[in-house]
């Protein structure tokens, strides 16, 4: 009969009412947002300020209080998808090669005669052998520091590749070590970017990594890209280089390990360095704005242990030469060493403005991006376009659903209330999971959402109209409305299936607001069918238990 | 008798077939068209697909687009597109812009210094103009995004073949499929001959569309199967018309709910999604035209073996006595 096992219904409203309750926080949106931003300032501060206690209390502890994201086209801000170039990394790795291997050929000079860096591709170090016939004495001196790759992927192989060509050892990182270092190098730049947008205090940025050397970075409330950039996008490379010469002459002819850079405040003026650094900014412990004894805005830092060590060394070593401070490929500063600067710490002068300063501190202290980054995709959208998109949105919705409750009533009747009531159900359903799973809401998951009570009472109507059938053909309402659903069952699971498969797919190959509206689809076709067979069935077993109708107009 | 809206009488005979060269050879007309549109006028591309950069400008004062292009044109960017978008949501005194601007040479996403440039362009116009968003893609990602696009609605079509024929035969499979492929030109061809923008949130309509499609299709088969074992010895074509007609109350009750959702939608639901919702709402009546008049008439023409018919698998996927007799 219609009867419904009690366990079963019990699961039922169950689910439902856990649904409701879930759902619950986002229909109170500004209410619970504020309780979560109270609680969060409480564990950040330990306190919280009278507004927030009373943004706290606005909502019940004891409640859910998980909301649904809203995507940045309906919140606003800004996102940027970066490629990390995980080859720049491969450069500095092989210059800082350079002085380890001219110790260990050197040791052999008698054998192997002269020894001399000369130019070559970015990312390879080549070294003549004064006595080329010495080659494989030479191959085999470096391959003495050749160690094993330390990978989970690369094991039984070496980091560096070490050949020869002509009079030459070329050295650069083999294929594994290119592999490691480029998932470190992107794990590295995703943190980085991370401390730095955490640091500028916005709110819920998301952070991901996309495929193998792409971070897509989503700030909600910021006005432009350029401002994300601006946070970003500047690599802050500090490095302190030995000053070889000055020059005005950008193109002049330098010798190999040396390059040419640009002062930042002269025009005109350039430095010749030698391109292995004394020390760089990784090796920072601290740094924060300050003044110079003139009382211009200025940078102080202070170096680790080791770093203090060898600046230390190399100004004792180099008192009365120049050395240059270099900030993303710009010599900021050249000062001429004085004295022995031991101790690890100094600061930093260039012209800066007072927010330059604490800038450029912000960058130095959350570490270098250790390589370069192109933007790929940029998107900006203002806040009030995305506060009318909401607001359209729920029009839209409130709008789609009494249309399609109207139709549905005019149809069915008392059946037809049911499944409008099991379709309130379902969209709460489709909130709740939501929340919980801390999904995001886009305008185009909105739409998904309106299609979704556009389709979710298909399931209904199949049963429904099969009901009729069956009632036609003489049967007693009790058994008609049992053979509907029985009947109907295969083709709403063959229906709802493909249209999974194919919501599925475009969950997975989907990126961003479509991905959004994906989500919403699937889950609205999981809870379609829960609410369309399990919910509208209980709801027409109460009522036919309470009126045991003889005959059944449908 | 309590009243019941019935767009569909109780019971109908249509004969389905009746015109079937006239219903069959529109659609292939139509399917031909639209083929002819996209590869002679091509598709409005959308920035996903070809780069480039898309700024939404708001201002008070009303817009002339051609002073818009005007105060631009100095600035040598190339193809750029300006188009004045309304929609009833809008207020009186909010005039709404996009400007396209085609990917620049040597960058991937749009320069700062650029966009700057472009919005004090426009502010010798209107000196109130705001930028509200942007949205910039780079050669690189578009060109991968091509390729999604095309993957993703070739795997969709795969996965619903392989399904329809393992539930039910494979002409059913191809007759589902057939009837597939006909919406997603059919709708394509529409962007085409109107020159909509066709971007990413196009592709995610047209997968949609294969799923709404597919779940009529199936409905019919279904009941098809069914009427398979029940008229043994009736022609194909008749037992085709029955299941159509008998489910022909929920095709168009399903359609019903779901335009009335997506109409509402398309007029309330703002101008951002507004070519989004009109590919759906378009692919759902041709979706539920080739239910009705493509998929089954490609049954029909392959034929079915009847007499190795399959049970229905249902049975064995489903425990029936735990629906309805607990």
């Amino acid at each position: 009969m219609l009867q419904i096992s009690l366990w079963k219904r019990v699961l039922i409203l169950a689910v439902v009412l856990a649904g409701i309750i879930y759902a619950a926080p986002n229909a109170f949106y500004n209410r619970v947002e504020g309780h979560n931003d109270a609680l969060t300032a409480q564990t950040k501060n330990g306190a919280m300020t009278p507004e927030e206690q009373q943004a706290k209390s606005a909502w019940p502890d004891w409640l859910p209080s998980d909301l649904v994201n809203l995507g940045l086209d309906l919140r606003g801000g800004a996102q940027l998808l970066a490629q990390v170039n995980v080859a720049d990394v491969y450069k500095s790795r092989v210059d800082s090669l350079w002085p380890e291997f001219r110790k260990a050929l050197a040791a052999d000079r008698a054998t192997l005669g002269a020894i001399r860096r000369v130019q070559a591709e970015p990312g390879v170090l080549r070294i003549r052998i004064g006595n080329a016939d010495q080659m494989q004495k030479a191959i085999a001196v470096a391959q003495t520091l050749n160690t094993p790759v330390t990978s989970l992927t690369g094991v039984g192989q070496m980091t560096y590749a070490i050949t020869s060509q002509g009079d030459q050892l070329v050295i650069q990182l083999s294929d594994a070590e290119k592999a490691s270092t480029d998932d470190r190098t992107v794990q590295q730049s995703l943190e980085i970017v991370r401390r730095r947008i955490d640091a500028a205090g916005t709110r819920e940025p998301s952070i991901v990594r996309e495929g193998a050397d792409r971070i897509l970075i989503q700030v909600p409330g910021l006005k432009s890209a350029q401002e994300l950039k601006e946070l970003i996008g500047t690599t802050a490379k500090l490095t302190f280089n030995s000053v070889i010469s000055t020059t005005s002459n950008p193109n002049e002819a330098v010798g190999a390990g040396e390059e040419i850079l640009p002062s930042s405040d002269q025009k005109g003026l350039y430095y010749v360095l030698d391109t292995s650094p004394v020390v760089t900014g990784e090796d920072l412990t601290d740094a924060r704005p300050d003044t110079d004894q003139n009382g211009y805005p200025a940078v102080a830092f202070r170096f680790n242990v080791s770093a203090a060590r060898t600046f230390g060394d190399y100004t004792q070593a180099n008192i009365g030469k120049p050395f240059a401070i270099v900030l993303d490929n710009k010599v900021i500063s050249a000062p001429v060493i004085q004295s022995h600067i031991a101790g690890g710490s100094g600061i930093i002068t260039g012209r800066f403005t007072v927010k330059e300063a604490t800038d450029l501190a912000l960058l130095l202290r959350a570490g270098a991006l250790p390589a370069s980054m192109t933007f790929l995709e940029e998107r900006t959208i203002g806040p009030e376009l995305g506060a009318d998109s909401i607001k359209a949105g729920k029009l839209a919705a409130a709008v789609g659903a009494v249309l399609v409750v109207v139709f549905m009533i005019a149809s069915y009747g008392m059946f037809g209330f049911f499944a409008s009531i099991a379709l309130g159900i379902n969209i709460a359903l489709i909130f709740a999971i939501m929340s919980v799973i801390g999904g995001t809401l886009t305008l185009p998951g909105i739409a998904g959402i309106v299609l979704t009570m556009g389709t979710a009472v298909d399931a209904n109507v199949l049963v429904f109209e099969r009901i009729r059938e069956e009632l036609r053909i003489a049967k007693k309402p009790a058994r008609a409305i049992e053979l509907g659903y029985e009947r109907a069952m295969s083709a709403i699971i063959d229906a709802n299936v493909t249209t999974f498969l194919t919501a599925l797919i475009l969950f997975v190959l989907g990126a961003g607001p479509v991905r959004g509206f994906a989500v919403t689809f699937l889950i609205g076709i999981v809870t379609s069918v829960f609410t369309a067979i399990w919910v509208t069935r209980l709801f027409i077993s109460f009522w036919f238990a309470r009126k045991r109708p003889k005959e059944l107009i449908l | 008798m309590a009243f019941r809206l019935k767009l569909v009488p109780e019971k109908t005979n249509l004969d389905f077939f009746k015109h079937q060269k006239l219903t069959f050879g529109f659609s292939v007309a139509m399917v031909l068209a639209s083929l002819v549109l996209v590869f002679t006028m091509g598709l409005n591309l959308g920035i996903d697909f070809r780069g480039g950069t898309t700024i939404r400008t708001e201002s008070d004062l009303a817009i002339n687009v051609a002073d818009y292009r005007q105060a631009i044109a100095p600035l040598a960017l190339g193809d750029v597109a300006i188009t004045e978008v309304y929609d009833p949501n809008f207020r009186a005194d909010q005039h709404v812009a996009t400007v396209r601007i085609q990917a620049q040479d040597g960058q991937e996403a749009i320069s700062p210094e650029t966009q700057s440039k472009v919005l004090a362009a426009l502010q010798t116009v209107n000196k109130d103009v705001k930028i509200t968003s942007t949205e910039s893609i780079g050669p690189k990602v578009s060109g991968e995004l091509v390729w999604t696009a095309v993957w993703s609605v070739l795997a969709a079509v795969a996965a619903i073949l392989i399904y329809v024929w393992l539930r039910f035969e494979w002409q059913f499979s191809i007759g589902a499929v057939a009837a597939l492929i006909h919406d997603v030109t059919v709708t394509i061809g529409i962007f085409s001959l109107f020159q909509l923008k066709f971007d990413l949130s196009i592709i995610a309509a047209l997968l949609t569309i294969l799923g709404y499609s597919i779940n009529d299709t199936v409905v019919v088969f279904d009941r098809l199967r069914e009427n398979l074992v029940k008229y043994k010895k009736m022609p194909l074509r008749d037992v085709m018309n029955i299941s159509v007609n008998e489910t022909l109350s929920r095709t168009v009750m399903t359609s019903g709910t779901t335009l009335l959702a997506l109409i509402a939608l398309l007029v309330l639901g703002g101008d951002v999604i507004r070519n989004f919702v009109f590919a759906m709402t378009w692919g759902v009546i041709v979706g539920t035209y080739s239910s009705v008049f493509v998929a089954k008439n490609i049954v029909l023409f392959i034929g079915l073996n009847r007499n190795k018919e399959k049970k229905d698998p249902s049975e064995k996927f489903f425990d029936k006595t735990d629906v309805a007799t607990d």
